[in-house]
């Protein structure tokens, strides 16, 4: 009702609720109301009333199929259409020119609309724009995209208000900003559902030191679904939810059916799922994040997530996906998999009992989008770099971008930046008498199109039978590291892998029970910054150990008696020799990817000193490093001036970064996507991007897109900036304690070695180990 | 390496240098390689391959004062390689002809070199117990070549490692690609089969170092 009345006005909102409170079609509400109310005529002119624009395809479609249904009832005449990649070209061309009332898409489509010369005239007529699962779009490059498009449609359609859709988050002043830059929208909290009812395991089993498998609950967790009527698993990896479906159907005596559902497996083999699921036709599904948001599936009453849920926000975003009524509660078993993971789901449950929520602020938004941005102004018309940078910093995650930034974006877009200038295919804008850039030549816009977007998928393969069916997807990346004949787990099956044919990689079955389980990433979050607060907080309470599971209480207590448990502003490091090496674990809580950097950096630093190290391994909550000789110096060591001249000096040879290149270069345009009429291979894709890489560190160091890749890194891949926060929060706090054998706490990680790749290794190291000394010998008797 | 007599050192970059007669040999230039792509509109290079390697070639000039310099074929991408060469490029390769006994070796990409950056052309060398050609033919025992691109898979606890290399079985050799932007082919085609006895190594270029790896332990790429 607030919502209504706030439309009435005219003003926007931000309509915060959990799942399942019908907000969709109170987004709605409004739009449908204000449609019915047109005086009834045939010769009316179309023209677009609603924008709805969803992150998933999906969404949209489905939103489309619950709004055409009331809409029919009441007997309107209201047209209402999805656009999205899937939408046949002639309906789409239609749609430009004769729009519907509604039209329902999602953040590229609307890219694609803004960027068509009329774009002006489609929007003129717009009244409402609504945004749905906001929370979702926002931290994320999508996110900066959508931003720099609503800044776009505020100056074709300036009298459209706006709708956001959001589940409940820590930020929520922040998301009104971003919905509506220019006037803050307001913001309406919707009726709390009853609070959820979670559990963690309290297994019988012995819980496990480390691993991810939580094999040691499966019969337990067997016995959950056969109490409920549909269960929905979450688990983190799409390896994960593999190994999860094998092992229950092993233990599957009643023939339950259970499914299996990731992004990796054929679209089809999803939709199937799908539809099964809300049929009422299945009593599990194993899942990834594939299954966080949106659409309803049928009538799930509980939740399982295996392993550490790593953020709150996102934990509940999960559990609400059981029972989406908000009278009674979500039911949810959280299963963790070793006893770190109980700590990680013990400080969960006590942050959303304290009904808090973690959540990243809001992000900066990317160098890459904004290229990518500015062309597609470009292609729409002609445009002035002075109002065009306005308009681009009134939007949140560009309002501190400076001129200077702005002007050297739109040079690289313009011309390629002074490294790439003598390629003629870089000139892409050129300017006018009247000083506005337009596009050099039509075939610049026809190339937009086609890159449009910031979802760049890695170079995948399918997956096929050698005479048979495709089964799915599985990164380019892990097909390398197999050799033909090797086996792995996928789409619920042993398949033996044959080789890659032309883009495909052909696998037969396999009678195989020990297959190599696929390494694929896919969904591998690290863990909240906030959780790892609480994580360390509860171990600081030696008072609160009799809640937790009786054998991880023994095992905090034991550490304490052996060697000693931090203080929750504290980081512990233990050192103690073990089979003539010399261990160093430390215990920052920051998660597998700072870790790594982390151990990066400090392998580089012991070297220097002289300390010999060997290799190191790292794990969501510690890292530990072997060296030949004890390290000494922890302040000096764990310094914030890590993060100067070793970084750099890392930076300069690892291949890390190139990764992140690959994808700021695809969304920036440097490198397309697909030509009109062929796809190129993600192969072919690393090459060159690799190549420009090196030359622009080499001859433009300053070049806009590797600032646009280090910013990257240093949230992403190499989570550089929860490093420095580390490292800056633990001064003047390193607990130093020199033990003469592994502590309790030291056991997890220690495992870990042998399982994980080590790194800190060269390749040289390696390839020496190959490498036979005997040759020159050999050779001498020809 | 020794081969058919002859000790060989295999250079980091994927030179060969022969101490003995003071000479350096480099295999598939394929100089203006990024030009020809961009200018065929296919596949994106930056314009900076051949500076690239103009620069190391230099280096090895600096480090081995070579007396000859062999360039085993396809050290020009195409025929019109020369005219889209920048001029302070040109002049570069010009003073490294000069300073040695240049020789270029003809090769299926390059019949004979660009007009300006002339200097002694030959299909084939005969030098002490070695012959130097383009394409390795498989007969002649000494026989040094390019053309294949060899590159070589070994796995070591668990890491995969995939490098350019020399091949080699002591009769005969083939050398990686030089150029910048070479692509390779697994030493275990059976390209190089018919060319070498079973227990041939692959000299794999690492970070630092040329390490032999035995035939038996390569995988295939």
């Amino acid at each position: 009702m607030e919502c209504l009345d706030a439309a009435s006005a005219g003003a926007s909102v931000l309509l915060i609720a959990p799942t399942g409170g019908g907000k969709t079609l109170a987004g709605f509400l409004p739009s449908i109301l204000e449609l019915s109310r047109r005086a009834p005529g045939k010769a009316r002119k179309t023209a677009l009333h609603t924008l709805y624009i969803s992150p998933l395809k999906a969404l949209a479609v489905d939103v489309a199929r619950n709004l055409h249904q009331p809409v029919a009832e009441m007997g309107l005449a209201i047209g209402v259409e999805t656009r999205t990649g899937d939408t046949p070209a002639a309906r789409r061309a239609r749609q430009r020119t004769a729009p519907p009332d509604m039209l329902l898409t999602t953040p590229e489509q609307l890219a694609l609309l803004l960027a068509y010369r009329d774009a002006g005239r489609l929007f003129a007529s717009l009244k409402a724009v609504v945004v749905d699962e906001i929370h979702a779009l926002v931290g994320s490059k999508r996110g900066d995209l959508l931003a720099l498009g609503l800044a776009r449609l505020a100056v074709l359609a300036p009298q459209a208000r706006r709708v956001g859709l959001s589940a409940t988050v820590a930020f929520p002043d922040d998301l009104a900003r971003y919905l509506s830059p220019t006037s803050p929208a307001r913001i309406i909290v919707g009726r709390a559902g009853a609070p959820p009812a979670i559990t963690i395991l309290d297994s019988s089993a012995r819980l496990p030191w480390s691993g991810h498998s939580a094999r040691y609950a499966y019969p337990e967790i067997y016995r959950a679904i056969q109490q409920s009527r549909i269960a929905l698993l979450f688990v983190n990896t799409r390896s994960q939810a593999e190994m999860v479906f094998q092992e229950l159907w092993r233990i599957n005596e009643d023939n339950l059916p259970i499914a299996l559902h990731h992004g990796s497996l054929a679209v089809e083999q999803r939709r199937k799922v799908e539809a099964a699921m809300t049929k009422g036709k299945l009593r599990a599904v194993v899942c990834t994040s594939t299954l966080d948001l949106g659409v309803d599936w049928g009538d799930v009453d509980l939740v399982i997530q295996i392993g550490a849920p790593k953020g709150v926000a996102r934990l509940l975003q999960r559990i609400g996906r059981a029972n989406h009524r908000l009278d009674e509660s979500s039911r949810a078993l959280l299963v963790p998999a070793n006893r770190f993971e109980v700590l990680e789901c013990r400080a969960a449950l006590q942050t959303i009992a304290e009904d808090l929520l973690d959540g990243e602020p809001p992000r900066v938004g990317g160098l890459d989008v904004l290229a990518q941005h500015i062309l597609g102004v470009a292609c729409a018309g002609p445009f002035a770099a002075e109002r065009l940078y306005d308009e681009v910093r009134a939007t949140l995650p560009y309002r501190g971008l400076t001129r200077d930034d702005f002007d050297r974006v739109l040079d690289y877009v313009a011309t390629g930046g002074y490294a790439l200038r003598r390629y003629e295919r870089y000139r892409r804008l050129r300017q006018t008498p009247e000083k506005l850039w337009r596009i050099a030549h039509p075939g610049v816009a026809r190339q937009y199109r086609l890159n449009v977007g910031t979802i760049v998928e890695s170079p995948m393969l399918k997956v096929k039978y050698r005479r048979g069916r495709v089964l799915g997807e599985v990164e380019e990346s892990f097909l390398e590291q197999l050799v033909p004949g090797d086996t792995f787990v996928f789409a619920g099956e042993v398949l033996r892998f044959e080789g890659i044919r032309d883009v495909f990689a052909e696998v037969s079955p396999s009678d195989d029970t020990e297959p190599k389980i696929p390494a694929y990433g896919g969904g591998k979050f690290p863990l909240s910054t906030f959780l790892a607060e609480g994580v360390r907080r509860l171990l600081a309470k030696p008072e609160e150990y009799g809640r937790l599971p009786p054998q991880v209480a023994e095992w905090l207590r034991i550490q304490r008696w052996r060697s000693v448990l931090p203080r929750a502003d504290q980081l512990l490091i233990e050192t103690f020799p073990r089979g003539g090496k010399q261990y160093m674990v430390a215990y920052p809580f920051e998660g597998r990817l700072a870790h790594q950097t982390l151990g990066m950096l400090l392998t580089r630093r012991l070297d220097r000193a002289g300390f010999r190290p060997l290799g190191f391994v790292a794990s969501e909550y510690a890292l530990a490093i072997w060296s030949l000789r004890e390290a000494t110096g922890m302040d000096a060591l764990f310094a914030e001036d890590m993060l100067g001249d070793d970084l750099d000096a890392w930076l300069a040879e690892t291949p890390l970064l190139k990764r992140t290149f690959r994808n700021v270069a695809v969304i920036a345009g440097l490198i397309e996507r697909r030509h009109p009429g062929e796809e190129k291979s993600g192969r072919q894709v690393t090459f060159s991007s690799d190549l420009i890489y090196d030359v622009l560190r080499e001859h433009q160091p300053d070049h806009v897109l590797l600032k646009a890749t280090w910013a990257d890194a240093a949230t992403g891949l190499l989570d550089i900036r929860r490093v420095g926060d580390m490292l800056k929060r633990v001064k003047g706090h390193i607990l130093h304690r020199r033990l003469d054998r592994v502590s309790p706490l030291a056991v997890p990680v220690m495992l870990e070695i042998g399982r994980e790749p080590i790194h800190g290794e060269a390749d040289d190291t390696l390839l020496a180990e190959a490498a036979d000394r005997l040759i020159d010998e050999a050779t001498r008797l020809v | 390496m020794l081969v058919n007599g002859a000790r060989l050192v295999g250079d980091i970059s994927g030179a060969l240098w022969w101490p003995e007669r003071r000479t350096l040999v480099m295999a598939d230039l394929h100089l203006e390689k990024g030009s020809a792509y961009a200018s065929a509109g296919t596949a994106l290079l930056p314009p900076y391959d051949t500076r690239t390697t103009l620069g190391r070639i230099e280096a090895l000039f600096r480090r081995y004062e070579p007396k000859t310099a062999i360039c085993l074929g396809d050290s020009f991408h195409d025929g019109k390689a020369g005219s889209r060469m920048p001029d302070d490029d040109r002049q570069r390769l010009k003073r490294l002809i000069a300073a040695t006994e240049w020789i270029w070796i003809a090769g299926n990409h390059d019949p004979a070199p660009p007009r300006g950056l002339e200097a002694r052309t030959t299909g084939e060398l005969h030098l002490g117990p070695l012959r130097f050609r383009h394409v390795p033919e498989g007969r002649d025992p000494g026989e040094i070549a390019g053309h294949l691109h060899p590159k070589a898979a070994v796995r070591v606890r668990g890491r995969r490692l995939v490098h350019r290399c020399f091949v080699t079985d002591g009769i005969r050799l083939v050398m990686p690609a030089f150029g910048a932007y070479a692509g390779g082919l697994c030493v275990l085609d059976e390209a190089f089969g018919s060319l070498f006895r079973r227990n041939f190594h692959a000299w794999m270029l690492g970070e630092r170092q040329v390490l032999p790896v035995q035939a038996a332990r390569l995988e295939p790429i």
